[in-house]
């Protein structure tokens, strides 16, 4: 390569990099409990808890739902989910004049309507979230993390780039220790970065895709459910709608063999104005992270449409575990949190080769 | 050390192979399951395992000369 050449792209990796540093440490650093965000919620959030009825009476979709509302009167539903390990039900509201972003979330005992225990998002997590997620900024702040994200994809490449002639005359996994710490940490730098690429290019480029999220699910609803949201001239009101447990055995017929994941309420953002949106999940490793949704026409109750996903959501829905590593047991969380440890020695390294180099410089 | 410069190849074979050994176990702890978990997380971490092994044998190497 030529020295030119070579000057060129050490520029590249050099501003793609320090632009880029100070966000990607703060990620690195809040990934690293995100990572075992499950732990850590259990800890946490432990608490002995049965269902009143362990018997098995089972309270309706329905009157879950008046169960949930009634402890917010006015409340508009939003969305609803169902743990997998409990009789609960959560339930996701919103008062109408709450500003963005503003839910309650209530996990309702289906046996008998009344409140359980929280056994997921434990406060202090979800503030290590949320600044992971978008800097406490809203989706301006999610696209701009996205930009860092494809800042740490250049500075990986220029890295890759710059890798062949630093290594010319040194056989793989030389650190020359007994050589200036400058010298040596820009070994460990170049060792640590090339052996790590693969990890780094797939957690960078999913997160990437899940700061996109918000764009990418109003796509689909502006798109696939057009035709759907153009039935009707106005909003379904609540004293119109339809059954709700209807609805989704409704679904359920449409979509048989597949496991019910969450039901989101006309008006939100993952369904129209006018439908209940049943989204299921398959049963193999990788269809569990894909969903299908049913949409029922709230006024009627008739299915309205099955709706398989496009390419971009099913993109985004495989992003999520690639990005959290949350998909191959215990085992694989702390290799990912060994590698997160990693990432932020090469960034500190990083940063660190370049002030020394300006010092010199002056 | 040898003193003449080496090619992509033998610059890049390892950390190559280092590569496809993560993304197997990345991609197939995603596709399979049961055994696949365990597995994905050796795969994984034996790119790790291989980066320390070829920085142990330099350091025993250096040290001998």
């Amino acid at each position: 390569m030529r020295s030119g050449t070579v000057r060129a792209w050490s520029r590249v990796h050099t501003w793609s990099s320090l632009i880029s540093t100070v966000f990607l440490l703060m990620l690195c650093v809040t990934g690293l409990p995100l990572v075992f965000a499950h732990e850590i919620d259990e800890v946490l959030l432990h608490q002995d808890w049965s269902p009143t009825h362990a018997d098995g009476r089972r309270l309706d979709l329905d009157q879950v739902l008046d169960a949930a509302l009634a402890r917010h009167p006015g409340d508009v539903p939003t969305f609803m989910s169902f743990d997998t390990d409990r009789p609960v039900v959560n339930v996701t509201s919103r008062a109408p004049d709450a500003p963005a972003g503003a839910y309650n979330f209530q996990p309702i005992d289906q046996t008998s309507g009344e409140a359980a225990p929280l056994v997921a998002g434990h406060p202090v997590m979800e503030f290590i979230l949320q600044l992971h997620t978008d800097l406490f900024l809203g989706l301006g702040g999610m696209l701009f993390l996205g930009l860092m994200g494809l800042m740490l994809l250049v500075a990986v490449v220029s890295g890759v780039v710059l890798y062949a002639p630093f290594m010319r005359r040194l056989p793989f996994g030389t650190v020359r220790a007994e050589r200036s710490a400058r010298t040596r940490w820009l070994d460990w730098h170049n060792l640590l970065g090339i052996v790590t690429v693969a990890w780094v290019v797939v957690v960078g480029a999913t997160g990437v895709v899940n700061t996109l999220a918000v764009p990418i699910i109003a796509h689909w609803k502006d798109t696939a459910l057009a035709d759907l949201a153009a039935a009707y001239d106005g909003p379904v009101a609540l004293d119109e709608r339809a059954s709700l447990d209807a609805a989704v055995n409704r679904a359920r017929e449409a979509l048989p063999g597949m496991t019910l994941q969450f039901v989101a309420f006309p008006g939100s953002d993952y369904s129209t104005d006018n439908h209940y949106a049943v989204f299921f999940h398959g049963d193999t490793p990788v269809t569990t992270h894909l969903i299908t949704p049913a949409l029922i026409d709230a006024r009627t109750g008739e299915l309205a449409a099955v709706a398989p996903m496009p390419w971009y959501v099913k993109a985004l829905s495989l992003s999520q575990p690639l990005h959290f590593g949350d998909y191959g047991g215990l085992g694989l969380k702390i290799v990912w949190a060994v590698l997160d440890l990693i990432t932020i020695v090469i960034l500190g390294s990083g940063l660190y080769l370049w002030i020394v180099r300006r010092r010199r410089a002056r | 050390m040898s003193p003449r410069d080496q090619g992509l190849w033998r610059i890049f074979r390892l950390p190559l192979l280092i590569g496809v050994v993560s993304l197997i176990g990345l991609v197939g702890a995603l596709l399979g399951d049961g055994l696949w978990d365990g597995l994905g997380a050796a795969l994984l971490a034996g790119g790790l395992a291989l980066a320390t092994a070829a920085w142990a044998r330099q350091r025993s190497g250096t040290r001998k000369t």
